[in-house]
């Protein structure tokens, strides 16, 4: 018994050391994040929710463009609420800056940047990803190889800055250093007795998370929390995961 | 002994407003302003003053005298202002130039004028530069200001008077020239004192007991009896620093380490004047003859020389150095007040993290252009594409909290596209629509949200949104462009999407 203990010390120790090794550490001044998702936290490594580090999102068309923006502004008001402000880099004037208050995130907290070019959205992305003052960094990226989300990555393991991809119909995805991999897309509300729209409900899935379990849930947005509605049992298998990367290339 | 010089402007407005728009040149025109409910005119151009309209008279009877009278509205603070830059400009002749509201400049030009070759040519150059650049001038140089300002305005333009000699010269002159308020220079008129030399006559015991304290010291600063200090404007100080090569450079390096140099400079003469830069231009000029020019904006004001140069490091590159640079010039065209207080503050409480931030934004906006980097404060409008505005500084907050309760999408397009839909009933969310060729069928819908068009900004139909699902769970935010009371139906567009 007691050396069933020890094995599990060691054991836990050496996933916290691997953990660390991958750039995953948490520092321990740092208060444990809690988006209110318990079973979609559980996905994750250490069970929460990794921030100082680089999600990615993936979106094959405009609706579904919108859904992940909504999803990640909903995670963001989570964050966003003890520190500064949060920088929003697209070359596409799109989002709707009133609207981001029903996803609990002030406007004007938000700083929006629009560059030209490709060239320069990465490098704005990365300088803003250096800037430790920043709670996060969002960027619609069409395209990233594993060279420039490596650069990201090591920028943000020195800021601690959250960064989120949104990689709206990406034309190839290959492997990234990106921590999770997601994709969010919306389903029918809920039917309520009130006739009209129900509180958005979205299906999130996980694709990839590095040292943690894939996995697909449904997620309401209840105007100011999120909500698991039921359990997805299957989780999305990296094949599904390819075919839809075939069907966003068709 | 001091030596001064007074300028008369008689038609410092007009001829302001004439070099603004050549077309008023030799044209009769007068600025008014309203006055106990009648406009009354405030200054007239020399052509009017020849047909006898003066200011102080009421336009209505200007214009009964001359009736293609032009008038402009007269604004109150144009004289000091334009005498303030007067001022300025004439600092190249002397080191002390005030202004005298509301028509003059005294100038100090003690030890000046023998740069220019002596008295006379040094006024005549003045005139002349002034005459060129479209103002009436008349001018004179006297011991004393209040011998100068009469000689200006009751004398021959030009005149010089020698030293010690103003009494003579004052002797003939009007006693409105000793600069007297209204009230006593008409009872002295009425008493039938004309003239100055009268009023000397006299002694001054009985002058002080009827007529004030003033009257004898206008006199004894015209004569020089009672000094008359003058306060001469200060013109803001420019934040330029240059430096001279021996020899051309044209290394990256060696530019460099020029701009370095500059920069440290001019940091530690921000730091003593208190003041911030907000923008800077670094100009090379070259051995050629021409000249390259690089320039940095700030969101707020800096001097912090690292941050300075991080932001010229990238715009290096873009100088093309040619043969070689042989000065290189550093500009601060703007700057902003900055305390050291203020900026010791912001280390100690937590500031520091605004810091880091508008020096992220300098970087970018110095690579994308200002124009890139935008944060949104909300707008008094209902209009959806007016319901926010861009903030002007990072600092700002909203004047106005954002408006709670409304659904509104997370994109929108750049303009609404039309649709297709079939509809059930008026006023009622369509049925099905068809954008971009797919057909969405609904099922279910919120709305109408009428939002009425601005009618005062522009005019057209007002909108009926409504906010829908489609059956996979889609939403779009979809409106109807007027009525359907019309002969035809009305436009349905779609405008946004729901996450």
């Amino acid at each position: 018994m007691i050396q069933e203990a020890a094995k599990k010390e060691v054991m836990d120790r050496l996933r916290k050391e691997i953990l660390a090794a991958e750039g995953l550490q948490r520092p321990t001044y740092e208060p444990r994040l809690h988006l209110g998702l318990q079973a979609l936290e559980m996905a994750f490594p250490d069970q929460t929710f990794p921030t100082g580090c680089i999600h990615e999102f993936i979106s094959p068309d405009t609706e579904r463009a919108a859904a992940t923006t909504g999803f990640i502004a909903a995670l963001l008001s989570h964050i966003a609420v003890q520190k500064g402000p949060c920088v929003w880099v697209s070359r596409q004037h799109r989002i709707f800056a009133p609207a981001l208050l029903s996803f609990g995130l002030q406007p004007d907290q938000v700083i929006f940047i629009n560059p030209d070019k490709d060239k320069d959205l990465l490098w704005t992305t990365e300088q803003a990803l250096k800037c430790s003052s920043l709670t996060a960094v969002i960027a619609d990226v069409q395209e990233l190889d594993l060279t420039a989300s490596r650069r990201l990555q090591l920028a943000v393991e020195q800021s601690r800055v959250t960064g989120f991809l949104h990689r709206h119909n990406p034309r190839t995805m290959g492997h990234t250093a990106c921590v999770a991999r997601w994709q969010v897309q919306s389903l029918c509300s809920e039917a309520t007795a009130v006739p009209g729209l129900g509180f958005p409900r979205w299906q999130v899935n996980l694709l990839k998370v590095r040292n943690g379990r894939p996995g697909s849930w449904i997620v309401d947005w209840t105007a100011d929390q999120f909500r698991i509605t039921e359990p997805v049992p299957e989780t999305i298998t990296r094949e599904e995961a390819y075919t839809y990367t075939k069907v966003a290339q068709a | 002994m001091s030596r001064y010089l007074a300028i008369w402007f008689p038609y410092l407005v007009p001829d302001r407003l004439a070099r603004r728009k050549p077309a008023l040149r030799k044209q009769s025109f007068v600025t008014s302003l309203p006055e106990r409910g009648r406009l009354v005119i405030q200054s007239a151009s020399a052509q009017a003053v020849l047909s006898g309209i003066k200011p102080g008279m009421i336009l209505a009877d200007a214009r009964a005298i001359y009736p293609d009278l032009i008038t402009i509205d007269h604004d109150p603070k144009l004289p000091e202002r334009l005498l303030t830059i007067l001022a300025e400009w004439c600092l190249r002749f002397t080191p002390i130039a005030a202004t005298d509201l509301p028509d003059g400049l005294i100038l100090d030009i003690s030890g000046c004028t023998h740069l220019w070759g002596g008295e006379s040519s040094y006024l005549k150059e003045i005139i002349k530069r002034l005459s060129k650049g479209g103002y009436h001038v008349h001018a004179a140089i006297a011991d004393t200001v209040g011998a100068a300002w009469a000689l200006s305005r009751y004398e021959q333009n030009g005149t010089i008077i020698e030293k010690d000699k103003q009494k003579d010269a004052l002797i003939c002159l009007p006693v409105s020239a000793l600069r007297l308020p209204v009230n006593i220079s008409d009872r002295l008129y009425q008493l039938g004192l004309t003239t100055i030399g009268g009023l000397l006559a006299i002694p001054r015991q009985g002058l002080k007991k009827r007529f004030g304290q003033e009257l004898l010291t206008r006199i004894d600063q015209a004569l020089g009896m009672l000094s008359e200090p003058i306060k001469p404007v200060c013109p803001a100080p420019v934040f330029q620093e240059r430096l001279y090569c021996l020899e051309p450079v044209c290394t990256a390096k060696a530019i460099t380490i020029g701009l370095q140099q500059l920069l440290a400079s001019l940091c530690s003469r921000l730091v003593k004047e208190k003041k911030g830069l907000r923008k800077a231009v670094l100009t090379c000029y070259r051995i050629d003859n021409k000249v390259q020019q690089i320039e940095i904006g700030t969101h707020r004001a800096a001097r912090d020389t690292a941050h300075l140069f991080r932001l010229f490091e990238n715009k290096i590159a873009n100088i093309a150095p040619g043969l070689g640079i042989e000065l290189f010039v550093l500009d601060a065209p703007v700057t902003d007040p900055l305390d050291v207080q203020q900026e010791s503050l912001w280390m100690d409480a937590g500031m520091e993290q605004n810091r880091a931030i508008t020096q992220l934004l300098d970087r970018i906006g110095g690579r994308l252009g200002p124009n890139a980097i935008q944060r949104y404060l909300p707008a008094e409008h209902h209009w959806p594409e007016r319901s926010y505005m861009p903030a002007a500084t990072l600092s700002e907050r909203p004047a106005i909290p954002w408006p709670k309760g409304l659904s509104r999408p997370v994109y929108v397009l750049p303009r609404p596209e039309p649709i297709k839909v079939s509809v059930p009933i008026p006023d009622y969310p369509p049925m099905l629509f068809i954008y971009n060729g797919v057909v969405h069928n609904i099922k279910k819908a919120d709305g109408p949200e009428r939002i009425e068009r601005e009618w005062w900004i522009d005019k057209g139909l007002q909108r009926d949104y409504y906010c829908v699902e489609d059956t996979t769970g889609k939403r779009y935010w979809l409106f109807r462009s007027g009525h359907y009371d019309s002969a035809h139906a009305p436009d349905w567009f779609i405008h946004g999407f729901f996450a």
